[in-house]
């Protein structure tokens, strides 16, 4: 079952700027979509475009989630989507997360903004997501606020925030692009296991080959507002059609394999 | 946080004490002889002799700071045998002219002060927050840029100007304000406010002026900040986003430079207070700086000082409990 | 002969607490680092944040006084000389860094910034900026640009001229390529490959990224919480890694390829970055080591040679099978 489909979207900031230039997507319950590309590719501005959350920006096109029409909903109507059933995730966690409340606090908020609940239910539930996440120590932990927190741990409480309230698709933007790559490892590993666990539609948002690799049915690469080329993972990785999608696997040094003495570039000047 | 507490504490008991130097510094071993402030026109030689003595002034400068500083903490006695005069703890000295102790002066002017600043206060938050924050809500709309404009004028006029200006409209044309006078607040509340409106609108109007600007500019910038994003990402109805994850951490700034602020106006709005004729320590400062009163500008100016100082610690103190980072590195 | 020689460096920071900033202790950044690089030779450095490599640069190139330890270049030992002396031998040791835009001066012309190590020095410049320029692959028109007039890559160009104008032996990277796109970041190291071929530079090639230090390094050290915890020949550290961090850290790069990612082997490293104030008795890595046995507690392991090119500091490295 389809659960995203995005028509021939545009994005065009009032700079003039068109960030995003008819680009097409479709994403299946319980899957995950790799969207990649370079800086500037667009597709940052396409995740945030979907929750509507854009300033400054005119959105042209159909954004179409579980049979509901986004951009023809009222500001009202997709704020009780967001987190709700559309949760994100961003690239830098300490930024993301706001430094005058505590961790609980700032789950449960998620948790309170589309439930009737108690306070105290809603900080069980913040505590439960902590535990379920891997932050040791979770009922002491809670109380603390964010930069009491290594980069891993805050990512950890930023999906935990995503997750709170089960959403149907989770958008992860570059998750684990501010980390180590070790503790990009635990983050992948716990993302796998959600996806498991809970069915969670994800689209996956990065400039990491190997991380789309690791993680996705399905990967789009996007190239100056475009889909320049789509389809199951492995297909898109063993046999890219797109000469932009081949200089881009090609273009990254690998820890495996053979070794080139030069690496190919992707052509254009920069 | 009480070790914060305590380090806080001694480095404000530092900075009063440096400024105390300072300021005995720039005052007694100017060239002006304050024996001759002292005796007044027309003294005999002799007689200022003996004004140097009673007050000390024939000790090194180290020794008559020394007496200054024991003075203010343990009160001291100027002259010796049957001339004795005793002067009381807290001792700022005496004034030339009048010859009250300075201390009773600073004090006997301070609630006209206190009720100048802290109703401007009261009046250029409200005005000045309140309107930062609807222009950086509504930036580039017609409110905005009438707001902003507004204040930029606000805080290029000079006070002695709105002042006389306010009271020719208000007093004189309107005659919906009585002229400011001193009407003790626990007499008649309804009567010490009508009395200072205008105090209040004159410095209000400054002081919000600035207020708005840097409001709106740190609402601009909390607003584009990564967790505001969040925060509606998540769900949070618009009021919410702005009150709790904008409004929260552009106050910070606001805090820092309100005490600052405040402190500031608690020592003596100055020229306010001289326009308006209001009895104040800026009226006091005024005054005593026209007769060359040294021992009330003296006492003034570290009496301002100190009000800067608390305030300052005072809004240390607020921060570390506002912002949990800072509870951290104390 | 070694070009560079780096013995038991070692950099330690004040910690200070309470009411009169008594000293509380140290925090050692750097514990004992040897390392060393030979002519025309690439030392990869990699590690994760906060495992001290940042601070090795900044040591090596005298930005910062080692505590401990001493840092042979060419004749002489760079950690007791101070300012003055050091001048001469900054000709022949130069840096470039991360982030290309904040290293070069915003209202300088590129003309000026290139031609600044030459005044600083009193020399006369080696080349021509416009030849300068060529060997970098950029245009001879670019000399009169200011910095924000260029893309990332071309900045870090610059970066790269600035480093070369006076002609030295040694250059060290600290993450050169990290702030740069995926495809910049090829351009950027295949020009560091042609410059080291061309001039028969050395470079120390400070990175996180384990595929860019692959590409460039001859050999390799891998540091953590301060100390290398291996070095080897490029070669042998990919094939037989012998140190559990480094293999932690090779199986955690994704890989490109969604066949060998499904089938591959992970080992996920439990737990933080333990805190360098308080580090962990015996081996460092003990509080995160799968392997961790009794000994490692108590006993801090020495880089030992296990084979040919391949030192390993732990008491039970994987065996080269």
């Amino acid at each position: 079952m389809t659960l995203l489909t995005v028509r021939d979207l545009t994005v065009e900031f009032r700079s003039g700027v068109r960030a995003v230039d008819g680009l097409d997507l479709e994403l299946d319950a319980g899957q995950v979509l790799g969207v990649v590309g370079e800086s500037g590719s667009g597709k940052s501005v396409t995740s945030l475009a979907v929750l509507g959350l854009l300033r400054d920006a005119r959105v042209g096109g159909d954004i179409r989630f579980d049979g509901q029409e986004l951009t023809a909903l009222g500001q009202r109507a997709l704020r009780r989507l967001r987190g709700n059933r559309i949760a994100m995730v961003f690239q830098d966690p300490l930024s993301c997360l706001n430094p005058y409340y505590s961790v609980a606090f700032q789950i449960a908020e998620a948790y309170r903004a589309h439930h009737r609940s108690t306070r105290r239910h809603a900080h069980r539930v913040a505590v439960r997501m902590l535990d379920r996440v891997g932050i040791p120590e979770p009922e002491r932990r809670a109380k603390a606020y964010p930069h009491e927190f290594s980069g891993g741990m805050r990512q950890r409480v930023m999906i935990a925030m995503a997750l709170c309230l089960e959403p149907d698709l989770l958008i992860a933007d570059e998750p684990t692009t501010a980390l180590d790559v070790t503790v990009q490892a635990q983050i992948l590993q716990l993302l796998r296991e959600l996806r498991e666990e809970k069915g969670t539609a994800v689209m996956l948002i990065t400039h990491d080959m190997g991380v789309v690799a690791g993680l996705a049915d399905q990967v789009v690469v996007m190239h100056q507002g475009r889909a320049v080329e789509r389809g199951p993972v492995r297909d898109v990785f063993h046999h890219p059609r797109q000469p932009y999608t081949r200089g881009l696997l090609a273009c990254v040094p690998r820890i495996d394999g053979p070794l080139p003495d030069r690496l190919p570039t992707l052509g254009a000047a920069e | 946080m009480i070790l914060y507490l305590l380090r806080r504490l001694a480095v404000t008991a530092a900075i009063l004490l440096v400024i105390c130097a300072a300021t005995f510094a720039i005052f007694y071993l100017m060239p002006a002889d304050p024996a001759q402030g002292a005796c007044g026109k027309a003294c005999s030689p002799e007689r200022i002799d003996t004004i140097r003595a009673t007050l000390g002034l024939d000790h090194s400068p180290l020794t008559q700071l020394r007496d200054y500083l024991s003075g203010i903490v343990t009160g001291r006695t100027y002259g010796s045998g049957p001339q004795a005069v005793g002067c009381p703890f807290p001792c700022l000295g005496f004034s030339f002219q009048t010859d009250q102790p300075v201390w009773d002066l600073l004090t006997s002017r301070l609630p006209v002060s206190f009720s100048i600043a802290i109703g401007a206060a009261v009046l250029w938050l409200a005005v000045g927050v309140g309107a930062g924050v609807v222009s950086a809500l509504r930036r580039g709309s017609l409110w905005d840029r009438a707001a902003m404009t507004a204040a930029l004028g606000g805080v290029s006029l000079p006070i002695y100007f709105t002042a006389l200006v306010l009271q020719y409209l208000l007093v004189v044309q309107l005659q919906l304000l009585p002229y400011p006078q001193v009407v003790p607040f626990t007499e008649d509340p309804f009567g010490w406010a009508q009395s200072m409106l205008m105090p209040w609108i004159t410095l209000a109007m400054l002081y919000a002026g600035i207020y708005a600007r840097v409001t709106r500019s740190e609402m601009l910038d909390s607003l584009g900040q990564n967790y505001v994003r969040t925060a509606r990402a998540k769900g949070l109805p618009e009021t919410t986003v702005v009150r709790r994850h904008a409004l929260r951490p552009a106050l910070m700034p606001i805090v820092t430079i309100f005490g600052m602020d405040l402190g500031a106006l608690l020592g003596g709005a100055l020229i306010t207070e001289s326009v308006f004729g209001l009895p104040g320590v800026g009226k006091l400062a005024a005054d005593a700086i026209a007769s060359a009163d040294q021992p009330v500008i003296l006492g003034v100016t570290l009496f301002a000082a100190s009000f800067v100082v608390l305030a300052n610690l005072l809004v240390d103190l607020v921060y570390a409990v506002l912002d949990p980072r800072v509870r951290a590195v104390g | 002969m070694n070009l560079l020689d780096v013995r038991n460096l070692g950099k330690r920071y004040p910690v200070r607490h309470g009411l009169t900033r008594r000293l509380a202790g140290h925090v050692a950044a750097v514990d004992g680092v040897s390392l060393s690089v030979g002519p025309g030779e690439t030392l990869g450095l990699v590690g994760e944040s906060g495992c001290g490599k940042s601070t090795v640069a900044k040591l090596i190139t005298r930005l910062e006084r080692p505590t401990s330890g001493s840092i042979h270049f060419a004749g002489r030992d760079l950690a007791e000389l101070d300012e003055t002396a050091l001048r001469p031998v900054r000709r022949e040791l130069q840096m470039v860094f991360q982030d290309p835009f904040s290293s070069l001066n915003p209202r300088q012309t590129v003309r000026r910034i290139l031609t600044a190590p030459a005044r600083y020095q009193g020399l006369e410049p080696q080349e021509p900026v416009e030849d300068l320029l060529a060997r970098v692959g950029l245009r001879p028109e670019h000399a009169d640009r200011h910095p924000h007039e260029f893309s990332g890559g071309q900045a870090q160009r610059i970066g790269i001229a600035r480093a070369l104008a006076l002609r030295p032996k040694l250059v060290v990277c600290d993450e050169p390529v990290s702030a740069l796109d995926v495809s910049v970041q090829a351009q950027i190291l295949n020009l560091l490959k042609d410059l080291q071929d061309e001039h028969g530079l050395s470079y120390l090639f400070i990175a996180h990224d384990l595929g860019a230090v692959r590409q460039i390094s001859t050999r390799i050290a891998v540091m953590y919480l301060g100390s290398v915890v291996e070095t080897a020949d490029r070669d042998t550290l990919f094939a037989h890694p012998a140190h559990p961090y480094t293999r932690a850290l090779l199986s955690a790069v994704p890989l490109p390829d969604p066949d060998a990612e499904r089938d591959r082997e992970r080992i996920v490293l439990r737990g933080d970055l333990p805190s360098p104030l308080n580090p962990p008795t015996g081996c460092r890595f003990r509080t995160r080591c799968p392997k961790a046995a009794d000994r490692c507690a108590t006993d801090r392991p020495d880089l030992r040679t296990i084979a040919p090119g391949q030192q390993v500091a732990c008491h039970y490295p994987e065996r080269t099978p």
